[in-house]
């Protein structure tokens, strides 16, 4: 009955990730992580498969996923623009930089651009408050970021 | 009735679950408290009386520290630690109202009460939260936060309030409301810790966080809840809240009773308010539940006040008229009437009775009572006949006494259980949490079922083996695993030299070492796999405690009482019998299966399990009773059918049974039932038994009347009447009405005199008595001069017969087989949420969650005959045929389907054959030999069977 399932694919790709990780303490996280990298993100579906393999309940499974900002329920643009909004980027101007890049690109926090090439999100510290305002992008952190080198990481971002 | 109620004060919430270890001497507040190690702070101040403020603590969990309201001070120690999650140390100094705490406890407050609605006067939980208690305790005045986010305004500054989350509704009981929570995190330990289902999370984290039901997308009702209520009850606040207090308001008394669901036993509060019961919440000090219920117990009771419910007695002179609504002196005279004539015409012996497995102690002991001494015959039978009937036979014989030989407390101390022939997640829920809580803690588990229930593999729970035994195969399988233990030298030596018969020990082992009793051997007969058979042999012999759970998938089979025998005699070749964490434990069906067997219902055996052709048991009946009994066993419930389709047997007293619906060959049964004169039915409602009754006594439920229930670990509980008898008389008083009609005489005012009979007359029960149980809360019998504390495990010195038995049980295969016309094997049981029959649980919410029985098909075995999931199919077999929905799953093996028998329109046991167990003649319920078809819908025996139910359902009023 399996192969009449439209999610079956799905279903057994994850037991494939569940079963690369089963020798881990604790695999759940490294099991998250490696799903979001596979599918862009971690709809429901994913959940059941999870919670299976690991033999923990669905409502286990959701508790983490939704404890992680960086665990997302819905795909994200091409690339992801985190600014930091903890103390001290703000005392540097963080928050007037966080106006700047919603108004460039149209969306508020968690908002991802209409052509799909960037998803703007907010986060508190990325542990470089001597260089702030720090932004990252993607995996890429950057200090000491003003309008101009916003501007320019958005254009390389292709926004 | 008032001096039944227990002050409220008893079972208060003392913070965090007891522990066991040395006494510690610690300060609290200038008193001097000694209490076990490892107790928290808290709970030490609330033995002491001192009262910590708490909010996310609760007994039944272990600590959590979330909340910060009970945090004290300790001399030495720095900073404000949490009571809950400190631990006492010797000579510990504690301070719970210093200043310092007290201004922490008040700010801790005032953040709480800034994110909740302030709606006390209108909300379910007025009176009845711990939130409003504590802000009252803290001496909170003022909130001086406004917040500008919150989680309950509906609209805030002109908009919707994203943040706010509508109530779920969706479960029948209960509602779920995130504008009340305080994200404590009970509910959330509580279904994980107590009932192990792990049905609930906190989503989100920080300010975002609340409790989910499931994944986003699940409500209450769609995600894996089975709605046991351990949520309800650990909430603080009207988060998780009962819809029945939602009506009716807060309960202002309580009852402590027990439930009359299965046979745990479950002791309940019955939380009142005037007669109306308000909700049932378990009682923290039941022995057999620890504080916990499932769905039926804790919500399903309205069946009690139902439309269906029958309230007068009814009569007719033949089952094609419709009923006549009577008074009860002509519907008594009336039964007493043709129970008389039937005698004069036929002789004494052509009447008869069928005792109660859902009625008390007291109201089976009187319906015996009336046969054997009122009727003149033995012809007394239960229902336990064609469930437990082997398990009274095979444990009488191999240990000497027909019952479980532990409580349910031992479960904690087990360390291998093997789980045969029963699905306690669905049949005893409650047991089968508390096994869950040992499973986590480290236990083995070896489950023998055709079916991957639940207890194979659910979160957190997973079977060291699984084996999917064909049906029919109990004995094999289990001889195969003795084989191991005995072949490889794995028994108790010591144990069985001293405890039983080595002579005899060794005929056995030469029997059981016969290779064709090897796992090898036997596997293509039992299609289980011979490594799995061996592991789980060596895992049980050499894990530690080893503990037998076992349910009706082992008795009801030809062979019943041999597996039976063949558990009594793995138990104790491998030592495990006569202490804490060990033995052979039947799960009971019905609520007093076990005290119904205890009172003498089986024709064949007088109260206490003693053989009537016993001259000296009779005759202390025969001086207390002024009568002679009848020194012949009477008729089993098969042979009172098969003497009315003779002609021999004509009348019948059926106290709360639907024997039409249980019993196995549903045409034999309705055969043997129509050619009756009078039968007799007292029940709740017009079952199915009752389209064939002559005279219908109403009965009533268990919140209405005082009485006993025996549960499956021999605990004797009280049942307390909370309520009148709406049908105007208990059932122990409508028997007696009987009784008394045909001459008995009896004088009984209350059923405290029944159990003082009992006790007089049965040595097992000599010590019991109501004062005894008031002062203990319940007792395990036997309670008798050698045992006055009663009895929680048995066979501790010794087994009750002397020496344990070694039966040798040889495998003689059923007759019913599967061949080219019926390929396939039937197997039956149950689902979590209906009962039995149903006849309660199916006019009750709980049809949300089982509206009708499926058949379960494995794929491969739907697939070869075109059937798709919900498909109509036709589910034939040698005796009869019947339609019902197809649930394609491979929780059964190719080659087996399964159903339940919960709802009458299906009637699963058109199908059943009568083959019966050799020597219970308990029916042969769980192999049956079908094929399976697609089909259109119900057969023409469900479309005619309903028309003649609707027709003899037919009542005229009483006229005015």
């Amino acid at each position: 009955m399996r192969a009449l399932d439209p999610e079956a694919g799905l279903a057994d790709r994850i037991s494939e990730i569940c079963a690369d990780h089963a020798h881990l303490e604790g695999p759940l996280l490294p099991i998250l992580h490696a799903v979001q990298d596979e599918l862009g993100s971690l709809s429901e579906a994913v959940i059941a498969p999870i919670a299976e393999a690991l033999n923990i309940s669905r409502a286990e499974v959701h508790g983490v996923i939704s404890f992680y900002h960086d665990f997302r329920t819905e795909p994200a643009g091409r690339h992801i623009l985190k600014i930091c909004r903890a103390e001290a980027c703000q005392a540097m101007g963080a928050t007037a930089l966080a106006e700047t890049a919603k108004a460039r690109l149209g969306v508020d926090w968690h908002g991802t651009t209409g052509n799909g090439a960037v998803t703007l999100e907010p986060v508190y510290c990325l542990g470089l408050c001597a260089c702030g305002p720090a932004a990252m992008v993607d995996d890429r952190v950057v200090g000491r970021v003003d309008a101009g080198r916003l501007e320019d990481l958005l254009v390389e971002a292709g926004a | 009735m008032k001096d039944f109620i227990i002050p409220w004060t008893d079972d208060r919430d003392l913070g965090t679950p007891a522990k066991a270890g040395p006494p510690v001497t610690l300060t609290i507040d200038g008193f001097e408290v000694t209490v076990p190690e490892g107790t928290s702070v808290m709970r030490a101040s609330a033995l002491a009386g001192i009262e910590v403020p708490k909010l996310c603590a609760t007994d039944n969990v272990e600590a959590f520290g979330s909340c910060r309201l009970c945090v004290v001070e300790i001399e030495g120690r720095r900073g404000t630690p949490a009571s809950c999650t400190t631990p006492v140390s010797p000579g510990m100094v504690v301070h719970t109202h210093s200043d310092k705490v007290r201004k922490i406890r008040k700010g801790v407050m005032e953040l709480y009460i800034s994110d909740h609605p302030l709606d006390c006067l209108t909300c379910a939980a007025n009176g009845d939260c711990e939130l409003q208690d504590m802000a009252g305790a803290v001496g909170l005045r003022d909130v001086r936060y406004e917040g500008t986010e919150n989680h309950f305004a509906v609209r805030q500054n002109g908009e919707a309030n994203p943040r706010y989350v509508p109530k779920d509704e969706s479960n029948p009981y209960f509602t779920y409301d995130p504008a009340k929570c305080i994200v404590c995190s009970r509910c959330v330990r509580a279904c994980e810790e107590v009932q192990g289902t792990f049905a609930l999370t906190i989503e989100g984290s920080g300010f975002d966080s609340r409790v989910s039901f499931g994944a986003r997308s699940d409500d209450a009702l769609a995600s894996d809840c089975v709605s046991c209520g351990a949520c309800v009850q650990a909430c603080p606040t009207a988060t998780l809240q009962e819809k029945s207090v939602i009506e009716l308001g807060t309960p202002e008394r309580s009852v402590i009773t027990t439930c009359a669901y299965c046979g745990v036993g479950c002791s309940f509060k019955a939380e009142m308010r005037g007669d109306t019961v308000v909700r049932m919440t378990p009682y923290k000090h039941g022995k057999a539940n620890r504080g916990h219920s499932c769905v039926k117990g804790r919500f399903a009771w309205g069946y009690a006040s139902h439309r269906d419910r029958i309230l007068n007695p009814m009569i007719r002179d033949s089952i094609d008229q419709p009923w006549r609504e009577v008074s009860w002196d002509e519907a008594i005279g009336f039964a007493a009437g043709r129970l008389q004539d039937i005698q004069a015409k036929y002789g004494k012996r052509a009447i008869g009775g069928i005792t109660s497995s859902r009625c008390t102690n007291e109201e089976t002991f009187l319906v015996q009572k009336m046969i054997r001494a009122v009727f003149g015959n033995n012809n007394t039978d239960t229902c336990a006949r064609v469930c437990h009937s082997p398990t009274g036979y095979g444990l009488k014989t191999t240990f000497g006494t027909s019952a479980g030989t532990q409580d349910f407390d031992s479960v904690e101390q087990t360390d291998v259980v093997i789980v045969i022939g029963a699905n306690p997640t669905d049949g005893h829920p409650v047991f089968a949490s508390r096994l869950k809580k040992r499973l986590r803690a480290g236990a083995k588990l070896i489950v023998i079922d055709p079916r991957r229930i639940d207890l194979v593999k659910s979160p957190h729970i997973k079977a060291a083996h699984h084996l999917p035994l064909r049906p029919g195969t109990n004995v094999a399988v289990m001889s195969a695993i003795a084989h191991v233990v005995v072949t490889e030298g794995l028994f108790d030596e010591a144990f069985i030299r001293d405890r039983c018969d080595w002579d005899e020990f060794q005929d056995y082992a030469t029997f059981i070492s016969d290779p064709r009793h090897s796992p090898e051997a036997t596997e293509m007969l039992t299609g289980v796999p011979a490594d799995e058979v061996r592991g789980a042999a060596r895992l049980f012999a050499t894990g530690g405690n080893g503990a037998i759970h076992y349910g009706l998938g082992v008795t009801e089979h030809s062979q019943g009482s041999t597996t039976v025998m063949s558990i009594a005699n793995l138990a104790m070749m491998t030592g495990n019998i006569g202490r804490p964490g060990v033995g052979v434990n039947p799960l009971r069906g019905q609520n007093n299966v076990q005290g119904s067997c205890d009172m003498g219902s089986f024709p064949h055996e007088l109260p206490g399990y003693r053989h009537v052709s016993d001259d000296a048991t009779r005759a202390i009946f025969d001086d207390l009773w002024g009568v002679t009994l009848d020194s012949e066993p009477g008729l089993r419930i098969p042979n009172m059918l098969d003497g009315a389709v003779d002609g021999t047997f004509k009348g019948i007293y059926v106290q709360g049974e639907d024997i039409l619906q249980s019993d196995p060959d549903t045409h034999h049964v309705a055969a043997g039932l129509a050619a009756m004169d009078c039968v007799i039915v007292h029940d709740l409602f017009l079952n199915e038994t009752a389209n064939y009754a002559h005279v219908f006594l109403p009965g009533s439920t268990f919140l209405e009347k005082d009485g006993t229930f025996t549960n499956a670990e021999r605990r004797i509980n009280r049942v307390r009447k909370v309520m009148q008898p709406r049908n105007g008389y208990a059932d122990w008083e409508v028997t007696m009405l009987l009784a008394n009609a045909m001459g008995a005489g009896w004088t009984y005012t209350h059923p405290s005199q029944v159990m003082d009979e009992i006790a007089a007359t049965t040595p097992s029960f000599a010590n019991v008595s109501y004062e005894l149980l008031e002062e203990r809360g319940s007792v395990q019998w036997p309670c008798n001069e050698a045992h006055p504390d009663g009895s929680p495990i048995m066979h501790v010195d010794g087994f009750v017969r002397g020496k344990g038995q070694f039966i040798v049980t040889e495998y003689i295969p059923t007759d019913e087989r599967t061949g080219p016309r019926f390929p396939l094997l039937l197997t039956t049981g149950r689902i979590l949420s209906q009962y039995n029959v149903g006849a309660q649980t199916r006019r009750t919410a709980n049809v949300v969650w089982h509206e009708e029985d499926v058949l379960e098909i494995h794929p491969q075995d739907a697939e070869n005959r075109g059937i798709k999931q919900g498909d109509w199919v036709k589910l034939a077999s040698r005796t009869g045929e019947t339609s019902l929905r197809a649930e394609i799953t491979d929780r059964v093996s190719p080659g087996v389907v399964y159903t339940t028998f919960h709802h009458p329109d299906t009637q699963a046991n058109v199908i059943t054959t009568d083959y019966s167990d050799w020597a219970t003649n308990c029916p042969e319920y769980k192999v049956t030999a079908v094929q399976i078809g697609l089909s259109n819908g119900p057969t023409r025996w469900q479309e005619e069977y309903s028309d003649q139910a609707a027709r003899s359902r037919r009542i005229i009023p009483a006229a005015e």
